[in-house]
């Protein structure tokens, strides 16, 4: 694969531990993230996956503090990047992180982007903001960074507004936007959930290449497991507001430990598969979390569950070098990947 | 029909065509200025053909703004076509109107993206689902609430749920009220729009099983469109592709997706991530550049000939016809053979 050379030994930049988030609702508390603690490495991609509601995003916009407190509440843990904790930082140097060493691209660049301002101006400020960049030195920087991000005549186009550009193109304009303060992160919540296959297909070779080229750790978050094969180094799966397993991408889809992620990889229909008479499912719905988990929150809806996952939540243990997972069942080693 | 001639007529080749598509075409004028005059006109639709035997799933496929959502509410008349002929079990539909529509209308269905939007959040369950039972008189008092608890239980929901409401349910069961309500008139034919394109991995799986087994105890026949192409590959025995209102290949599912011969079927397949890190390591693909153009102004000749990688000069002076190939297939194409 093409990946750029990532310095396993160096500190990771971002470095999160027992992150826990409670939103405080009507009808009582809800257990959005339970103590998920993740590292990255300059370079590095980490992927991860999980369905709506385990927590994936909530867990990154509370690193950057993003969620209105109330409702949101961060219990405990720390967000250490480059030696400061991002959580414990005041409004003004937040303000300076937020967009400036960590970038953000949201899942719908529709309601991401401003309709009122030009394109331009979108770019530019963070520019002026976060690098103290002159008007006309911004105007150059943002289109510098538009024809990186692969739109045609950036000249022009920095002074059109967002609705004159289509999904894929206000994508792009998102990630020059992250991108445009050289950020040492680069957090992408769903970045192509919205998109057409084609486009798609573009953004993940334009996200390839800038990663090569300039070097920066991306957290890519996606339910989307066909998406993270392509494109992750690491990938940790997220259920019920925890992580229950962490591994290197080839790990995770030759020997997924965990019966979730088992279960994941065997229901997909692949395209480059020919039918099966019926796809798998997983049974039953995932845990409404009004409390912090004590059992196992997959207990109901695993196939391999017996006494202890319904009295002890596993934690998360390392069974093999880089390989995590949360689970007191261990698969039989000989055994194969779709037997979930 | 018993399921046994079901699945005999889902295998053969000469099973009776149940839905005749001819040249149909939706077209939305587009209005401007004070007075609203009509300034162009939109070809969400433009001149599709395909046969739907009986009990066989096509899929419908292509990007968002291809037209496939216009062309299924179309078949089931929910937009009046602006030309072509919809022949349903032999009759044409797309000139029915008033009494004889509405007689037709229960034997063709629909299931919904959104679960969330299509169920009234003040109906019960119980009512959401007699509603047509109601409206085309088919059960009264006791009959319907039993004809209530058959559906739900023929869903895999517990019938003692009849008299909740849409909000105490998650989406993958709000799909399956969605689904027993369209089961309710006993249909020929379900036009199912993106029914799982709203639903989590995990729930997605459990909803086709059911489609699927559906299928197979009560004869019927899906049109079944989608963007998600593995799911297609699963579900589909024919796959129609669409691009810019037009459809632009049609084959059996194995044929198009082992050998697919339209360039902008090529690049589609392509372009799905394969959720296999070595395979998707060692994958050459087809990136198209650009976006899909704008409906109210499509190129000339071929309507794909902006994003083709292989197009030549005659792509944009001859519309390519749509023709049939060997094996049951169709391609609008110059350069394939």
């Amino acid at each position: 694969m093409t990946t750029p050379t990532i310095n396993t030994t160096a500190p990771p930049i971002l470095e999160v531990e027992g992150l826990t988030t409670i939103f405080h609702t009507m009808d009582g508390a809800v257990h959005a993230v339970n103590g998920v603690s993740f590292y990255l490495r300059a370079g590095e991609l980490l992927g991860v996956v999980g369905e709506s509601g385990s927590g994936k995003s909530v867990t990154m916009m509370s690193l950057m503090k993003l969620l209105p407190q109330p409702p949101a509440e961060i219990v405990r843990g720390t967000a250490m990047l480059e030696g400061r904790d991002l959580l414990q930082l005041d409004p003004t140097d937040l303000r300076k992180v937020r967009g400036g060493e960590v970038g953000f691209v949201f899942q719908d660049p529709m309601t991401s982007l401003n309709p009122v301002f030009t394109v331009g101006f979108q770019l530019m400020e963070p520019l002026r903001e976060h690098l103290g960049l002159s008007k006309k030195e911004a105007r150059a920087r943002a289109i510098e960074i538009l024809a990186l991000v692969g739109i045609p005549s950036p000249e022009d186009r920095l002074n059109d507004f967002p609705h004159q550009f289509s999904g894929g193109m206000r994508q792009r304009v998102m990630i020059a936007i992250a991108l445009s303060c050289d950020p040492k992160v680069l957090i992408a919540d769903e970045p192509t959930t919205a998109l057409d296959v084609t486009i798609q297909a573009q953004i993940i070779e334009l996200v390839k290449k800038l990663r090569q080229e300039l070097g920066m750790g991306i957290v890519w978050i996606t339910h989307d497991l066909g998406v993270v094969a392509g494109i992750a180094d690491r990938v940790m799966v997220m259920y019920a507001g925890l992580v229950v397993e962490h591994a290197r991408v080839a790990d995770l889809y030759s020997t997924p430990l965990h019966p979730y992620t088992r279960a994941l990889l065997a229901t997909l229909p692949s395209i480059d598969s020919t039918r099966t008479e019926r796809l798998l499912s997983i049974s039953g719905q995932p845990p409404h979390m009004t409390a912090a988990p004590t059992s196992c929150p997959f207990a109901n809806r695993c196939a391999h569950v017996h006494d202890r996952c319904r009295a002890e939540n596993p934690p998360l243990v390392e069974v093999a070098d880089g390989h995590d997972v949360a689970c007191w069942w261990r698969p039989d080693p000989e055994g194969a990947r779709h037997d979930a | 029909m018993t399921p046994e001639t079901a699945t005999l007529e889902r295998t053969g080749q000469d099973a009776e065509v149940l839905l005749s598509v001819q040249n149909l075409s939706k077209h939305f004028p587009v209005h401007k200025g004070i007075i609203r005059r009509q300034v162009g006109v939109i070809k969400a639709v433009d001149g599709i053909s395909f046969d739907i035997r009986r009990g066989e799933t096509l899929g419908l496929v292509g990007e968002s703004g291809c037209g496939k959502s216009t062309a299924g509410r179309t078949i089931l008349r929910l937009y009046d076509a602006t030309g072509g002929r919809i022949l349903f079990g032999g009759q044409d539909i797309a000139k029915l109107s008033g009494e004889e529509l509405r007689r037709t209308r229960p034997r063709m269905q629909m299931i919904f993206q959104d679960p969330q939007a299509c169920l009234n959040p003040r109906m019960t369950v119980s009512s959401i689902i007699s509603e047509p039972l109601d409206e085309h008189r088919v059960a009264t008092g006791k009959a319907k609430q039993e004809k209530v608890r058959e559906l739900l239980d023929a869903v895999g929901m517990n019938p003692r749920f009849a008299n909740r409401y849409p909000h105490e349910f998650s989406g993958g069961q709000r799909q399956r009220i969605g689904i027993a309500r369209a089961l309710a008139l006993n249909p020929d034919f379900i036009v199912c729009d993106e029914p799982i394109a709203a639903l989590d991995v995990s729930i997605q799986a459990q909803v086709v099983n059911l489609l699927e087994d559906l299928q197979k105890q009560l004869g019927l026949t899906y049109l079944f469109i989608s963007h998600d192409l593995s799911m297609v590959r699963h579900i589909a025995d024919r796959v129609a592709v669409m691009y810019l209102g037009k459809v632009v290949e049609l084959a059996p599912r194995d044929q198009l997706y082992s050998d697919p011969k339209h360039p902008y079927t090529k690049a589609l397949l392509s372009a799905v991530p394969i959720p296999n890190p070595e395979v998707e390591a060692h994958r050459t693909r087809t990136i198209l550049t650009g976006d899909v153009p704008s409906p109210a102004n499509p190129p000339s000749g071929c309507v794909f000939r902006t994003r083709c990688p292989v197009a030549v000069e005659k792509c944009s002076a001859v519309v390519p016809e749509w023709r049939k190939l060997s094996g049951g297939r169709h391609v609008a194409c110059h350069l394939v053979e």
